[in-house]
């Protein structure tokens, strides 16, 4: 690459060639106000909002798509520039429903802010929103709300690059232009995977998921009803940032507290049932590999694809409605805690189940559907009552009134609230594999994985895909099939990746026996559910804290958890049981690709 | 059905089987039935492996890809400035007493439907219109019942 | 050579040719690639469409691309209200454009041609595909290898965008892209692609005839050659004219006006309004180039309807991608309707007028930029009968 030189407001800068001018003017800490442009996407170029003045060009260039020219004097901040962009705030101000004060992200809108920013006058120009926009609520997961809507198309960016999923485009043209679906159907029709990736990039109040924490509220109120809330290992790491915390600062402690403050009855673990999964999700792979390489069992699919992400879930289902049967049969952390609070929790505290309320915190979008799926009944009772977004809770924290940095540190309750390092890796890319191998390894050797520290650093990381073989040596007698395997595991994150890891799949040329899937970038860290803003600094932090975490906790092998032995010697019996069965492992729904 | 499939697998054997096919697929079932449905938007979509919201969006962008029910013989007056001029609302009346049916509207034997359009290019000999692809030029209300005759007894 | 700014007819496009089908391709392809390009330069010849780059500069671009896949594509999408030239020259000329295409691909190495045809011009198909046909045969005959295919459009103004036209092509929405890379050096499918107007094809091909020395003798210092105008209106001689670049208003409306001319459409209505009192001093295709389309009213037109007319196509044909584009528009059109219901103050147009300005420096692509032109130069001209 060569290196150019140009000046940006007076101050010369170095830059490869072929950077924007953005870029370039990042590099020296100049500040250009953009929208359209999200650094995870490709650049559009059609807010005009970051416009700036190249010496002896009369028309402004849009920064984010112009490469810095050599040699040329750019200036950002000249009356021209200033006034454009006021112009173009306005304009955009001018197509907005502008209720800010009754909008989910007043306070947190990329509009909002450059319209204070500019001091834009609302009056200036005549109001060109469209009347009678109806917010579709149709998903259980994201609401749309058009009036919002800025047209950026990040929304559309998202889903089609870094989830291919597709299910969001520009339709129409001119005045008529917006955001649709699939002929402007419910969301709930579409091939939508409810990942929440757009949410997160939404710069408006135009996407966003749907709520739910007044009907916990209302639980939490009504002395009849006995409110569980688990929390998710990635909301842990991310909680901080809406409540005055640096983006990857841990925050469990302060966590539990504020619920029990809040009036919930019981704080757990989501990180338990974790655990949990790792047991029952370790043992189904090490059965399918039994079938399929002592018994030549054909029926039985390898490789055995994990099943905690519900947005990964729907995209196999939409998009491999015939290879549904790689998926693993376990059901996701949320939903085996939902039926174990209505069931092994119910009986052991000896409440009426109808009488709990399980309140799920995750960092996801998609944990909302899950939750509402109607096969998800399994304990007689909806199996969760409510999900949460970690946006969500951070709001009830500070309706609570609570002086969250100032919280003392709290523990989990028990049962359900124990948990091991490998389950609070789940919150990571990759994580659900280091944790099933740590265990998976120790269960067929009895010994501990041949990694320092048992950080599987292979599948750890940002690649899209990542892949390691572990080879299977002095096994214990009852897994003397498995001498010698090369085992061979993947991992995906970002449903891009998915298909990629499904297509050769489909394509019969996988050479995976087991695969993680996550389908936010980053894993749950990056869920849709997440504090927004995300960017890949403020995933690698969490990801970061995730892994400290982990290396906090005393225990780090999921089977070596003591509420998990003993729910297996109380209640479960044995993994993949006939309990474990009826309650931990759950089927499938093919459903349309177009 | 299997016409619009045959429709697609014509286009997909001469454009192949990639995104450059789409438009000449839809232009396709347009001359074919006037308008492209769900049901065809979603065929289109599986043929070329893109999502049904892209074939919508693409789709919605051209006036000439309409996915509302057409009528047999669109008819598309021209609105822009030149054809304003001579008179296009005079012809716009007229269809619309022939027709009995106002702008935007299809007849109920859906024979007939009435849009209007920006500039088709005929300026010099305006009012002009389209049917389907036919040009009309330098019309008058007049006119109008002997045009429409015409396609009715078609 | 200037011709002191006098309306001089020409007939030079449209002129008889005595030689067989394809001579003039034929005669063009014995000659060294370098040569026809330096002619072509030399011509002055510059693109037809509006935007007015020299086309000898292009096609030099694009010979040197080193790619062995090159698409040469001929810009039939004319969509702008009062632009109907390209449609006479398919229709009438189709050879000539052709052979414009065909003297392309040879200075440029270029195997695939395609005719980007507008949708509302569907019924010239028949006749321009013989005519395709025949030229394949005659390309085969002289060695050429150079196919041409039809791409219809499918009815969107902005598609006249070269890189809007090119999307639309990959089965995409018809949105600009942002430039560079330019089309040249990354087009259709990522390949160099050369896009021209139809008339830029003919006149190519017209240079090739008669030589640069002679093009090159029509026309201004500055703008050289021959050029189609679409003249339409308040006219009794509505139709395509071939003119001479370079003449007073005055002149013009003279000889096409109906006697009562208050104002004439330059360009397109993405050019500019001429009132009566500028037309002893305006002159058509000084400057930029424009692409010949040319509205003549009278005065029993208003032309607060002109303008409102010409605002209600902007913000349908806007890609709606951009925001000074697709809101600008629609405040444009909202803003003048409101100063004339008495809503908005006089004082408002001003406001507007600040918004076509910067319309004009911060959108995407042309349509959006030039928009200003004929907003600024009505409500200045004719600002009474904005208000009242």
């Amino acid at each position: 690459m060569s290196m150019i030189s140009l000046k940006i407001d007076g101050q010369l800068v170095e830059v490869e060639s072929g950077t924007t001018i953005l870029e370039a003017a990042k590099k020296i800490n100049v500040n250009i106000p953009t929208l359209c442009h999200h650094e995870d996407l490709c650049v559009a170029g059609n807010c005009r909002v970051c416009v700036v003045e190249v010496k002896g060009r009369e028309r402004l260039e849009a920064s984010c798509s112009t490469p810095a020219p050599e040699g040329m004097e750019i200036w950002t901040n000249t009356a021209r520039v200033r006034n454009a962009r006021q112009d173009i705030v306005s304009l955009l101000v001018s197509e907005h429903n502008t209720q800010c004060t009754t909008c989910y992200r007043n306070t947190n809108c990329e509009l909002q802010n450059l319209a204070a920013e500019y001091n834009v006058d609302g009056n200036r120009y005549l109001s060109v929103l469209k009347p009678g926009i109806k917010v579709d609520t149709s998903s259980w997961s994201i609401e749309k709300d058009d009036s919002k809507c800025i047209r950026c198309q990040r929304c559309v960016r998202t889903c089609a690059e870094l989830q291919h999923v597709n299910a969001l485009t520009a339709s129409h043209k001119g005045k008529d232009m917006k955001i649709s679906t699939f002929l402007d159907l419910p969301f709930n029709e579409v091939v939508c995977t409810n990942c929440g990736q757009c949410v997160n990039r939404c710069p408006t109040g135009a996407l966003t998921e749907r709520r739910y924490f007044n009907q916990v509220w209302e639980a939490i109120g009504d002395p009849t009803k006995h409110v569980v809330m688990n929390t998710a290992p990635s909301v842990r790491v991310a909680l901080g940032e809406m409540l005055g915390y640096e983006v990857g600062h841990r925050v469990t402690g302060k966590m539990v507290t504020a619920m029990r403050k809040m009036g919930a009855d019981s704080v757990l673990d989501t990180d338990f049932a974790a655990d949990l999964t790792i047991i029952e999700e370790g043992n189904e792979l090490l059965t399918r590999l039994k079938k399929v390489l002592v018994d030549k069992d054909q029926s039985v699919k390898l490789p055995m694809i994990t099943s905690c992400s519900p947005g990964w879930v729907k995209f196999i289902e939409h998009m491999f409605p015939n290879h549904l049967g790689h998926l693993s049969t376990c059901k996701s952390p949320q939903q085996m805690f939902g039926t174990l609070s209505k069931t092994y929790y119910a009986e052991q505290k000896g409440i009426d189940p109808k009488d709990i309320v399980s309140v799920a915190i995750m960092p996801c979008a998609a944990k909302k559907y899950e939750a509402n799926r109607p096969e998800m009944n399994d304990s007689g009772y909806r199996d969760i009552d409510a999900g949460l977004t970690t946006r969500e809770f951070g709001l009830m924290i500070k309706q609570a009134g609570l002086d969250f940095k100032n919280l003392p540190d709290g523990a989990f309750d028990s049962i359900m609230g124990e948990s091991t390092g490998a389950g609070v890796i789940f919150g990571a890319t990759g994580g659900v594999m280091e944790a099933a191998l740590r265990t998976a390894y120790a269960v067929v050797t009895g010994r501990s994985v041949p990694f320092e520290n048992l950080n599987i650093t292979a599948v750890r990381g940002t690649d899209g895909i990542r892949e390691a073989s572990i080879k299977v040596e002095n096994c214990l007698p009852e897994w003397s099939f498995l001498e010698g395997v090369v085992l061979n595991v993947g991992v995906a994150h970002g449903l891009k990746n998915a298909r990629i890891i499904m297509d050769q799949i489909a394509a019969g040329t996988s050479k995976y026996h087991f695969i993680e899937v996550m389908a936010c970038p980053g894993g749950c860290i990056g869920g849709g559910g997440q504090p927004i803003p995300t960017n890949a600094e403020i995933r690698a932090k969490r990801t970061a804290a995730i892994y400290e975490e982990d290396m906090g906790k005393p225990i780090r092998m999921s089977h070596e958890n003591p509420e998990i032995v003993k729910i297996y010697e109380e209640y479960l019996h044995e993994p993949l049981g006939h309990k474990s069965h009826k309650l931990l492992h759950t089927h499938y729904t093919p459903r349309n690709r177009y | 059905m299997a016409e619009i499939e045959m429709i697609i697998n014509q286009k997909i054997e001469r454009y192949g089987r990639e995104r450059k096919a789409l438009l000449p697929i839809l232009q396709g079932i347009v001359a074919a039935k006037n308008y492209i449905s769900q049901d065809d938007m979603v065929c289109v979509a599986r043929a070329l492996d893109i999502s049904a919201a892209d074939v919508y969006g693409t789709a919605s962008f051209y006036s000439f890809l309409e996915n509302k029910v057409l009528g047999k013989y669109v008819i598309r007056v021209c609105r822009s400035i030149t054809c304003d001029m001579k008179g296009k609302n005079k012809i716009l009346k007229a269809l619309e007493e022939e027709l009995r049916i106002q702008l935007g509207e299809t007849t109920h034997d859906r024979l007939f439907s009435l849009e209007a359009t920006n500039c088709i290019g005929l300026c010099d000999m305006g009012p002009a219109m389209l049917i389907n692809e036919k040009p009309y030029t330098h019309l008058t209300a007049e006119r109008i019942p002997e045009i429409i005759f015409e396609y009715r007894n078609k | 050579m200037a011709n002191n700014n006098k309306l001089r007819k020409v007939d030079i496009i449209f002129s008889a040719y005595p030689g067989n089908p394809y001579d003039i391709l034929k005669n063009a392809i014995q000659r060294g690639k370098n040569e026809i390009i330096d002619d072509l330069i030399e011509s002055g010849l510059r693109g037809r469409g509006g935007a007015g780059f020299l086309t000898g500069y292009k096609w030099r671009f694009m010979a040197q691309q080193k790619e062995t896949e090159k698409y040469v594509i001929c810009n039939a999408d004319e969509g702008e209200p009062g632009t109907f030239k390209d449609r006479k020259l398919l229709v009438e000329v189709p050879r000539r454009v052709i052979t414009g295409m065909a003297i392309a691909a040879y200075v440029t190495d270029s195997k695939y041609g395609v005719i980007y045809l507008r949708a509302e011009y569907a019924y010239l198909i028949a006749d321009l595909q013989k005519e395709i046909d025949i030229f394949q045969e005659a390309a085969k005959k002289i060695g050429l290898d150079f196919t041409i295919e039809i791409f219809r459009g499918a009815g969107a103004y902005v598609c006249g965008e070269e890189t809007a036209l090119i999307e639309s092509m990959e089965g995409k929405r018809g949105e600009p892209r942002n430039k560079p890379p330019y089309p040249i050096q990354s087009g259709y499918l990522g390949k160099p692609t050369l896009v021209n107007n139809v008339e830029t094809f003919a006149s190519a091909a017209m240079v090739c005839r008669f030589g640069a020395e002679t093009y090159k003798s029509y026309g201004t210092d500055d703008q050289h050659g021959s050029k189609l105008f679409s003249i339409s209106g308040d006219s009794p001689k509505e139709g395509v004219h071939e003119l001479e670049l370079g003449m007073k208003i005055s002149d013009f409306v003279q000889e096409f006006g109906d006697g009562d001319t208050k104002a004439v459409q330059v360009g397109g209505v993405a050019g500019f309004c001429i009132p009566r009192k500028n037309f002893e001093t305006s002159i058509i295709g000084e400057g930029n180039t424009t692409g010949g389309a040319t509205m003549i009213f009278n005065s029993t037109r208003s032309m607060y309807n002109v303008l409102h007319n010409y605002l209600e196509f902007f913000a349908e044909e806007s890609c709606g991608q951009c925001t000074p584009c697709r809101i600008g528009t629609q405040q444009l059109l909202k803003g003048i309707e409101a100063v004339k219901s008495g809503e908005k103050p006089e004082s408002y147009l001003q406001d507007l007028i600040k918004l076509s300005r910067t319309m004009k420096v911060t959108s995407k692509c042309g349509l959006g930029q030039s928009v200003t032109n004929s907003f600024v130069s009505i409500v200045e001209n004719f600002k009474e009968e904005m208000i009242y």
